[in-house]
């Protein structure tokens, strides 16, 4: 058995990578066990088998590693990490470990980390609408279960406070609560502190499972994190029948650790030297989400990244935004107004919105309100940029009803308290008094019964 | 004697000792039987591109030819299927291995067991060639899936299969030519890299009706044409593939989703069964073949799926049907191309892409068209294929985008901004183009309206009229226009509105006929006809955008159904005796 075998001394080492001459019977993508020359364990993965060697990534980089003294073991098979519900309330490292000081759980099932592409004739499409209490995501970009709905944001922007409040206030609307799965990629060790503070004042922690993976670990584990995350959430949906909403933060910095590591290997780059093949491992992540026939769990995923320079042409937000359904962006103009959340919805977008949302899920005039309140802050946008040359006298009254329109619906409708969760009703009734400041004639999305039945109708 | 194993790189694998295999030749890789294609030999070398997940393979693990490249199933049963990037359906994949795609072999693409009823169209003593059809089954309500003499063959027939129930692997007719006998099934085989021969080439002269007016009126594609819809994530490049899959008027609907997303493959394995089709009432699965191989699944049957997506819409189109493929997208496939060639340790040309991309481009694109198909009865068959391009950042200088454009006839630029404001489809007016307009014209004056270039070009020209005057617009405002351009402003308007936005998502509006789009592009330029003359007499333009009649004009497209036209022409009616009153009030 090539499990038993231990090799002594490797050939050479470059970066996270370690050659290994003259080993038999290696599989491709085995788990490997190295030993430095004090005793620390470490593990690796197989990565290229070649004729007269292997190469192998070392997920805590090779620093200490020697030469000769470096023992490695192959254990026969790719890299396992224990599952069980168990696992709620707890906090792990990118090896599926405990971190928290408290005993290991009691588990015998163990699952294969990448886990297998999904068969899109076996999935279910996702429609059961997810009510977040955020105006700005359920009524103009609505999440549902199943989805994969990344936030785009930038350095410093309030992404963390969003992502906390979903966590806490996400419900479908008959009232089952969600299984957390935090994942923490290259996260600084107070957001870490802030994610966990906030899940414990809301009693939410019990349901949280926390894969911690600091800015201080080595960045190679990060290429694990998600996938044990991940590899829990399918066995908690899948073959335990829960519902499990899966955030990921930052997405940004598993990218650059992959591109560490493909340096390394110096393979050939494509744009800003990611690797060629980053939408494939990316899609090899985000593809875990979704529902099956048959099974009563489902996995619903919100990424989270910050766009370097806050260029969502950035190849990071732009091969995320090719393979996920939608996005939800920060802007930074909002929130320098202080507007929290501060989600610019021109650029968000949800593309199960569609059949998660009208007469049987939230209300029969969702889906036109939405397409309404698009066009028209799209054209408040445009009448400000006017404003800025001509001046507001300058307008005609059509577009003052524009401006109006668009300052309120900023401030009352995007607008709102970091614990303030509103209903669907309520967000409706918001867009309504907004779409109330403008002319009939210009609610052309809308059918004419709606229009009837609550275009200035306040409460 | 089998090769073993010496190198395994992801999806790319090297052996030793392949002395009896050929270029492009299948193999089976490991003891799992991987399924493999030869892409370089250099002595006894070989280097493998692998279909399958490599996960455990090992060094010196044997590899074995098959003595066939890479090929497909042809045969009654396709139509209806789901097959992933080498056709294996997804059904059969899913019974074997359950919702998730595990390593498995041996899997035909179409089923063995059921029987077809076959006609037989040939008698003994008959000469026949290739292409000449042999005879006939109903594979689906809508489809007659002619069978058809293979490539190179021709004798006369000896024996031919009675009018009955057969499987696909039963013996049906026995050709004799001079030294040899050919006893023939319906199942045929094809290698996927090959085209299909016919017989000649003719130039395109046939619409493909979509029912989107952006699309039929102002860009529209030829049957047998090409077109590339390139657009930035969110513009809504899968929304008018899926829209062109569900309502175009082609025979045969082949859609290639191209490592792209799992649950939008379901939103069309989930609606297409649901949707009739608008000219037969037939469900559309009845007449499409959907091939998803999506993104987290192997890389390398991406690269071939766009292979096998044109070799089963080139054995329709040989039957004699109109073909169209929607690859979504094509920019999937070259990055697969890409991170292949990566492996190899090929010199890199643009951005990290093969230098070989523009002719596989060429080759794949190529490979649309009218054609005379082979055979005696000189049948007539057509692909055309739509190809979805997802530049970077929306950027179309970049490779894929600028080397479709090369390759294509007609090109619907989306566009991020008319997305952001919800206007789709997102088909940017000023930067997309058509170069079928002319051939195309004389089918619309036969069929729809002979003043329908007169109409089109004349709402083409308000089109750019105002793209120039918004940026006058921009300095002082639209008031400060003369009321004849503040015109133009509010016919571009409802041009836009009106016509060129469509709702996928609205049952009336999701497919516009020919002539609903006729008469709604005529009553819009009529309106700015009289508009125009009234406010060259003094009428004040605030007079002309007060008038009802607009708000009606711009709710045409969902209020009036395809087969209630008269209500347009009610429209038409009141709307020049609003513009009579107009007129006499002034006096």
């Amino acid at each position: 058995m090539a499990s038993g075998l231990e090799y002594k001394g490797v050939a050479s080492i470059s970066g996270p990578i370690i050659i290994i001459e003259n080993v038999q019977n290696v599989g491709y993508d085995e788990l490997v066990y190295i030993k430095t020359q004090t005793g620390e364990t470490r593990l690796g993965r197989v990565i290229q088998i070649m004729q007269k060697a292997v190469a192998v990534q070392v997920f805590e980089g090779t620093s200490g590693l020697s030469t000769t003294e470096t023992r490695t073991r192959f254990l026969g098979h790719p890299l396992e990490v224990p599952v069980s519900t168990e696992m709620l309330g707890r906090i792990m490292n990118s090896f599926g470990e405990p971190i928290d000081g408290y005993p290991h759980f009691f588990t015998e099932e163990k699952r294969d980390i990448n886990g297998y592409p999904l068969n899109p004739v076996a999935r279910e499409y996702p429609r059961e609408f997810i009510q977040t209490g955020i105006s700005s995501i359920d009524c103009l970009s609505s999440l549902v279960r199943g989805q994969k709905l990344p936030v785009f944001s930038g350095p410093g922007l309030s992404h963390n406070e969003l992502a906390a409040q979903i966590v806490r206030q996400a419900q479908i609307r008959t009232g089952e609560n969600f299984n957390i799965i935090f994942i923490a990629m290259g996260l600084k060790n107070d957001d870490a502190a802030f994610f966990k503070k906030s899940f414990e004042e809301t009693g939410a922690i019990k349901n949280v499972a926390m894969f911690l993976n600091l800015a201080d670990d080595p960045p190679v584990e990060r290429i694990l994190t998600p996938r044990v995350g991940l590899t829990l959430a399918e066995y908690l949906a899948y073959e335990q029948d829960r519902h499990v909403l899966v955030v990921m933060t930052d997405i940004t910095n598993y990218c650059e650790a992959l591109r560490e590591l493909s340096a390394s290997l110096e393979e050939v780059p494509s744009r800003k030297g990611y690797p060629g093949y980053m939408y494939s491992d990316l899609a090899s992540l985000y593809e875990r989400a979704g529902r099956i026939h048959g099974k009563k769990g489902s996995i619903t995923q919100m990424p989270i990244l910050t766009m370097p320079n806050d260029d969502i042409t950035h190849p990071i937000p732009d091969l995320t935004g090719y393979i996920t359904e939608g996005q939800i962006v920060l802007s930074r103009a909002l929130e320098k107004q202080s507007i929290y959340p501060p989600i610019y919805i021109t650029t968000s977008l949800s593309r199960l919105m569609k059949d998660g949302i009208g007469k049987d899920s939230t209300r029969e005039d969702h889906a036109s309100v939405a397409s309404q309140l698009y066009a028209a802050y799209a054209q408040y946008n445009s009448v400000k940029s006017l404003v800025t040359i001509i001046g507001e006298e300058g307008l005609g009254s059509r577009d003052k009803d524009y401006l109006r329109f668009g300052e309120y619906f900023e401030k009352h409708l995007v607008n709102q308290g970091n614990t303030e969760n509103r209903s669907i009703e309520e967000t409706l009734q918001i867009a309504w008094n907004a779409l109330s400041l403008l002319p009939t004639d210009e609610l052309t999305s809308i059918k004419p019964e709606y229009i009837q039945k609550y275009y200035k109708k306040h409460l | 004697m089998p090769g073993k194993v010496s190198r395994v790189a992801g999806p790319v694998v090297e052996a030793i000792d392949m002395f009896e295999v050929v270029m492009h030749e299948i193999v089976q890789v490991g003891q799992a039987e991987l399924i493999g294609e030869i892409i370089r030999l250099d002595g006894g070398k070989a280097t493998i591109q692998v279909y399958q997940n490599t996960t455990g393979l090992k060094l010196n693990e044997p590899v074995l030819g098959t003595g066939a490249p890479l090929s497909v199933e042809l045969g009654p049963g396709l139509l209806g299927n789901v097959f992933d990037g080498i056709a294996r359906p997804l059904e059969t994949l899913k019974e074997l291995t359950g919702a998730f795609i595990m390593p498995t072999h041996g899997i035909t693409s179409i089923s063995r067991e059921k029987t077809w009823a076959f006609t037989p169209k040939v008698t003994i003593g008959d000469t026949i060639s290739t292409g000449d059809i042999v005879g006939v089954v109903q594979e689906t309500d809508l489809i007659e899936h002619r069978i058809l003499v293979p490539h190179n063959l021709s004798g006369k027939v000896t024996k031919i299969a009675p009018k009955g129930d057969y499987t696909i692997t039963e013996p049906i007719i026995t050709i004799e030519s001079d030294d040899k006998k050919t006893e023939l099934q319906m199942l045929q085989k094809w290698p996927v890299r090959i085209p299909r021969p016919h017989s000649k080439r003719l130039s395109a002269f046939k619409p493909l009706i979509t029912g989107q007016r952006v699309i039929d009126t102002f860009f529209p594609l030829a049957k047998g044409g090409s077109a590339a819809i390139p657009g930035p994530f969110g513009a809504g490049k899968t929304v008018t593939q899926q829209q062109l899959a569900k309502w175009s008027d082609a025979n045969i609907i082949i859609y290639v989703g191209c490592g792209e997303r799992g649950n939008e493959m379901v939103d069309v394995l989930d609606s297409f069964p649901k949707l009739t089709d608008p000219t037969t009432g037939h469900p559309l699965m009845e007449r499409t073949i959907l091939i998803a191989n999506t993104s987290n699944m192997p890389v390398s049957a991406r690269e071939a799926s766009i292979y096998t997506g044109i070799t089963l819409a080139e054995y329709y189109r040989d039957m004699g049907y109109a073909v169209a493929l929607m690859a979504d997208s094509t920019s999937r496939w070259a990055e697969a191309l890409r991170e292949l060639s990566g492996r190899l340790e090929e010199m890199p040309a643009e951005e990290g892409f093969p230098s070989y991309l523009p002719s596989r481009l060429a080759e794949f694109y190529e490979r649309t068209g009218v054609v005379e198909t082979l055979g005696s009865d000189k049948r007539i068959g057509s692909i055309c294929a739509v190809g979805a391009v997802s530049p970077p950042g929306g950027d179309f200088s970049e490779p894929v985008t600028q080397h479709t454009k090369r390759f294509t006839r007609v090109f619907w630029a989306l566009d991020a901004e008319l997305a952001n404001a919800r206007h789709y489809p997102s088909i940017n007016w000023m930067n997309s183009y058509s170069g079928y307009i002319d051939e195309l014209a004389e089918w619309w004056h036969q069929t729809v309206d002979k003043d329908w270039s007169n109409y089109r070009d004349e709402a083409m020209r308000i089109l750019q009229a105002e793209d120039e005057l918004k940026n006058i617009v921009k300095l002082v405002g639209p008031e400060a226009l003369p009321d004849k351009q503040r015109l133009i402003l509010e016919t571009a308007r409802i041009i836009r509105i009106a016509i060129l936005q469509q709702n996928a998502l609205d049952d009336i509006d999701t497919y516009c006929s020919p002539q609903k789009q006729f008469k709604m592009l005529k009553i819009v330029m009529d309106f700015h006809h009289l508009a125009d003359n009234i406010i060259s007499k003094g009428l004040p333009i605030s007079k002309i955008t007060s008038l009802p009649v607009t708000e009606e004009i711009l709710r045409i497209k969902t209020s009036i159904p395809n087969d209630k036209l008269y209500m347009l022409d009610d429209l038409a009616k009141r709307m020049h005796e609003r513009f009579e009153i107009l007129e006499t009030n002034m006096r």
